[in-house]
């Protein structure tokens, strides 16, 4: 019953991870008592669960995250929302206003109009039905200026990291507010136009060097470095 | 005519291009290379190229094409007007129709398609030189394009061929050897579940032959399947052993 590969390894699909009594977690499946990958990424072993951390992938949804999406159309009462997923997504006008509507009265496109971006979290999901989305909480919302850039949605945990360490530590060093969507769509707001570069250098480098150790001090060295450079 | 025609197999037991009966031709292989697909892979194999896109999983256009319990996949092999001697009409021929159907249902077995219904994943498969063997080639890149836009795989499917020229059985026809040999198999073989997922003949193999040529296929699948791992983890590997070389 032996482990096959180490943690942090790098699998692709169809690599045999375990034999015998372990279980398959994320990414990887088990077929007659052997484990295998079923995307490239990194090998992580907790206890007897093997899984892996995919290096790309779509984004699903899951119900409570926070997603950044494109209006894309209207309907009789709501919106249609493109939130970089294979499913998009609906915002309804009651999750968005607490006012009684009547769409004889008020264009929705008043309210939110196309293209619009908007900050949303996902508040059902299943898999029979396309994704409903709410911005009736503090935080969300349309978003009103900033840049939106776009992530491999399989790597805003590791842009996250651990308890929000890498974030937070970007975000203080640059001064910038910055907000990643679980859908890979990461807003970066900012006064000062080269800290909002420099804050967008870094996000880039971490989805560059996901898969590399000892992250966080380098891109703190390297947010550093061009500071001192101004 | 039938004289001054070169012989398949030489004195030495070489093939035309200078090849033992069981060698691969020269295999080059890149993954990630279209910016706008969401997976895409090139491969060279001798003079044969291809490029292949993956797109997807994606919404379904027109709605009702989709299916409640998994996505649809979708193939199309298509080689360009450029890729043959003669120009070849760009409208989808016979044969490219068949391609694509068999193609798909090569991947049928490794897409895990039940994780995403409603919803659909395409596959371009663009030959864009040709020397025969091209649907090997195009599924063994369309595997690499597949696991590059992150769907999640059983395996990847690595194919090749098999034939006989002049009583020999050789591995990797090229476009001469196809043409004129009197056997052309192709195989495509997914080695973790050991299934075979595409198997075409055409010609005539005794069963002895046909027994010691899928024997030959499959291990010449596995020495594909070697190069494709390879390949999908070369961008991540050379990455962080750019990021050690600066410590």
């Amino acid at each position: 019953m032996p482990l096959l590969v180490e943690r942090r390894q790098l699998v692709s699909p169809g690599d045999l991870l375990a034999e015998g009594e372990y279980l398959a977690g994320d990414n990887a499946y088990k077929d007659d008592g052997r484990i295998y990958a079923q995307r490239l990424g990194l090998a992580d072993v907790r206890g007897k669960r093997v899984s892996v951390v995919a290096l790309k992938g779509p984004y699903i949804p899951r119900v409570g995250d926070l997603v950044i999406g494109r209006i894309v159309d209207t309907t009789l009462g709501g919106w249609i929302v493109d939130i970089n997923s294979p499913y998009t997504a609906n915002l309804s006008v009651s999750d968005v206003t607490g006012k009684p509507f009547s769409p004889e009265m008020v264009s929705l496109t008043k309210i939110l109009a196309l293209g619009d971006i908007v900050i949303a979290k996902i508040s059902a999901f299943d898999r029979t039905r396309d994704p409903a989305l709410t911005i009736k909480e503090r935080g969300l919302g349309k978003v009103e200026g900033g840049v939106v850039i776009d992530l491999t949605p399989t790597k805003v945990p590791r842009l996250i990291g651990k308890k929000g360490s890498m974030i937070n530590m970007i975000k203080q060093l640059t001064g910038c507010e910055i907000i990643a969507g679980q859908n890979g769509k990461v807003l970066i707001k900012g006064r000062n136009l080269k800290m909002v570069e420099l804050a967008i250098h870094s996000v880039r480098m971490v989805e560059e060097q996901a898969h590399t150790s000892g992250l966080t001090d380098r891109i703190r060295k390297f947010i550093e470095e061009e500071k001192e450079k101004f | 005519m039938e004289e001054s025609r070169q012989k398949l197999i030489g004195e030495n037991g070489l093939r035309i291009d200078g090849r033992k009966p069981d060698e691969l031709r020269p295999i080059r292989m890149e993954v990630g290379l279209l910016a706008n697909a969401d997976g895409s892979a090139y491969i060279e194999q001798g003079k044969s190229k291809i490029i292949v896109a993956v797109y997807g999983p994606r919404e379904v256009h027109p709605k009702h094409l989709g299916l409640s319990d998994r996505a649809i996949v979708r193939c199309r092999y298509h080689m360009a007007p450029f890729s043959t001697q003669e120009r070849k009409s760009p409208a989808p021929s016979r044969r490219e129709i068949e391609l694509s159907k068999i193609i798909r249902e090569a991947f049928e077995p490794v897409i895990f398609s039940e994780y995403y219904p409603r919803s659909m994943i395409d596959i371009f498969i663009e030959v864009l030189q040709s020397d025969g063997g091209t649907r090997c080639a195009g599924i063994t890149a369309a595997s690499l394009a597949l696991a590059d836009a992150g769907i999640p795989l059983r395996d990847l499917v690595a194919s090749c061929a098999v034939g006989k020229v002049e009583g020999c059985l050789i591995v990797d026809l090229n476009d001469e050897e196809d043409k004129e040999g009197e056997a052309d198999m192709p195989v495509a073989y997914i080695p973790a579940l050991d299934t075979v997922s595409l198997l075409q003949m055409d010609g005539q193999l005794t069963e002895e032959e046909f027994v010691e040529a899928l024997k030959m296929a499959k291990e010449a699948c596995m020495r594909i399947y070697q190069m494709q791992k390879q390949a999908l983890k070369q961008k991540y590997v050379e990455a962080k052993e750019a990021v050690e070389e600066q410590e």
